[in-house]
């Protein structure tokens, strides 16, 4: 089969689901890369380091910014030319959009989110988890071309091969632009989320840290904010030994303790890092539907009842405010850090 | 402003969903409208409230269907549509997009068109992307803060890297996520007027299009597999002790 993988990347970056994508699709056969934007030349270059075999190179100023319209109208004119039998996205904010987009241009159906597949013949089948996981659909669609998103770290990512290179052909830019981009409010640095490979969460419990020494003049709910955010900051010191991020429960965000983006759960953000921590996080259902399919979960929690223990690999029963910080330092010393 | 805000009827967050004789069912837990379509009708009555104008609630469905569209209506929507038809069988998500661009288009004047980030059912997300892609609208997916001047549209888009702020013209298609703002809850009133308002119905014959067949075929569905985890407490004489203990044994899985 001939596969094209659209390669996502914010300013040259490349998400590293883009490569796992280019991994899946290596499985299948012949693999076209496509990257659009500008200032590309590092990124062609990964793109076959990875094992794209050819890449289409869409360079133009008027690409610079992801635009969903303009992006969709250059993978539409290229497909008029070469016509490949599957389409894969990462199922990235941008890659879920252009393939769906994708998929009314071309005339044809789009399998979403996709965490395990097989080819039989032309014909691909695909599982992808429906109700937030809880349940999980096989589909297909037996309309041509085929387009797949893939979830992140759902397949492994290939390892790159230094200095392999392949056939670089530039290809035009689409029309049709319906937005301007004006700029970006970045978020504070650090690993996203859903990139993560460790992920410590908190949830309500950070705020029962009684031995915190308050700043005067605190009403009870800013003292609750004031408490819980210096917890949060005692997380953040720990996922950075481990090099991982910080995430919430849905609790921990409604309560004003952290923004929205780190939430984690069926209204937040679905992760599967190799290691999550639950701290001070019960475990409710929404919750774990976020987070189940991390490979290994270890909660820490006062409460022993907690439902969050369920779904552990191993947990502690105990004052996180003690546990997280003996165990930054035993992390620390372990990893030489 | 015409503002329209599309919502679905799923069931309940905390609902055990099983599949049973080859469907997913949720036993005895209640249907509502799917979460995040609460922010959708936020982010639609914010604007109205912010520029004037009518919100619109739209819903394709069965009976089932008028159960987001009441939420919708106690929350402060104006009026609610509701799309049935006997030949409508259910269809992918990519079909209610075909079906909602072409309400959209028959309602004549709409200038946004608002639609949850996903359903948590299907949980595609693609909806709002492929409805502007057939209206030949912007679409303006994962809005966390909106500003309407004139026919001219700033927005800024939750993204993996932060937010990119986005200017469009209207009618354009936005997709909320949280940031919009807590969804308010039904007053007494709201409720009330939602139990009596009569929600009109349109066929696909008055919409002026065929049943759309789903581009994608769901063979099977199954559970999804039970972690078999056993939970090994951890304990020691202190936490100095316990947290060694622990940093020993994740290690030990050689995951990092």
């Amino acid at each position: 089969m001939n596969t094209l993988v659209y390669i996502d990347h914010f300013k040259g970056e490349a998400l590293p689901a883009s490569w796992e994508a280019v991994g899946v699709a290596k499985t299948l056969g012949t693999v076209t890369g496509l990257v659009i934007g500008s200032g590309l030349e590092a990124l062609t270059k990964s793109a076959f380091e990875y094992g794209v075999d050819e890449i289409l190179v869409a360079e133009d100023a008027a690409l610079t910014d992801y635009r969903a319209e303009l992006y969709a109208s250059t993978l539409k004119q290229a497909f008029s030319e070469r016509n490949w039998d599957v389409l894969f996205f990462p199922t990235t904010s941008r890659g879920r959009e252009l393939a769906a987009m994708a998929a009314i241009d071309l005339n044809t159906g789009v399998l979403v989110d996709v965490v395990a597949l097989e080819a039989s013949g032309e014909r691909i089948t695909a599982i992808r988890p429906t109700y937030s996981g809880k349940v999980l659909a096989k589909v297909t669609s037996s309309l041509k071309p085929q387009i797949v998103t893939l979830r992140g770290r759902a397949f492994p990512k290939p390892s790159p091969q230094p200095g392999k290179s392949g056939t670089v052909t530039k290809i035009a830019a689409g029309s049709g632009a319906l937005t301007e981009v004006e700029g970006y409010s970045t978020a504070e640095g650090g690993v996203s989320l859903t990139d993560a490979n460790v992920i410590v969460s908190g949830g309500r419990g950070l705020a029962e840290n009684q031995s915190a020494q308050l700043p005067a003049g605190l009403d009870a709910k800013q003292g609750e904010i004031w408490r819980a955010q210096h917890g949060f900051t005692m997380l953040k010191e720990m996922a950075d030994v481990l090099g991982g991020a910080v995430g919430a429960s849905r609790a921990a965000v409604d309560a004003g303790y952290v923004p929205y983006a780190m939430q984690v759960g069926q209204t937040g953000k679905l992760v599967s890092p190799n290691i999550y921590f639950a701290c001070g996080i019960s475990g409710a259902i929404q919750h774990l539907a976020g987070m189940r399919s991390s490979k290994l979960i270890v909660a820490i929690n006062k409460d022993p009842d907690a439902p969050i223990f369920k779904l552990a690999r191993f947990g502690v029963v105990g004052d996180l405010f003690q546990i997280i910080p003996a165990l930054t330092i035993a992390f620390k010393q372990r990893l030489a850090k | 402003m015409k503002l329209v805000a599309c919502v679905k009827t799923t069931p309940d967050t905390t609902a055990t969903v099983k599949v049973e004789n080859g469907k997913p069912t949720w036993g005895e837990a209640p249907l509502v409208i799917n979460p995040w379509d609460e922010y959708t009708v936020e982010a639609a009555l914010q604007l109205k409230e912010a520029n004037g104008g009518t919100v619109t609630a739209i819903s394709v469905g069965g009976e089932e269907a008028r159960i987001a569209l009441k939420h919708a209506l106690a929350m402060g929507a104006d009026e609610a549509l509701l799309i049935s038809d006997p030949a409508l069988k259910p269809v992918d998500p990519q079909g209610i997009a075909l079906i909602l661009a072409a309400v959209l288009q028959k309602l004549g004047g709409v200038d946004l068109a608002f639609f949850g980030r996903q359903a948590i059912d299907d949980d595609s997300g693609t909806t709002p992307a492929q409805a502007a892609r057939l209206l030949g609208w912007p679409a303006l997916t994962l809005v966390s803060v909106i500003k309407v001047d004139g026919s001219n549209l700033r927005v800024e888009r939750a993204i993996e890297e932060g937010r990119q702020i986005v200017t469009a013209r209207l009618p354009a298609v936005i997709s909320l996520v949280k940031d919009i703002g807590e969804p308010r809850y039904p007053s007494f009133m709201g409720i009330r007027r939602a139990s009596k308002i009569e929600i009109p119905t349109w066929s696909l014959t008055q919409i002026g299009i065929p049943a759309p067949a789903s581009v994608v075929e769901y063979l099977s569905v199954m559970d999804a597999p039970v972690r078999e985890v056993v939970c090994e407490l951890v304990t020691g004489a202190n936490p100095q002790e316990i947290a060694e203990h622990l940093a020993d044994k994740i290690l030990g899985e050689k995951l990092l």
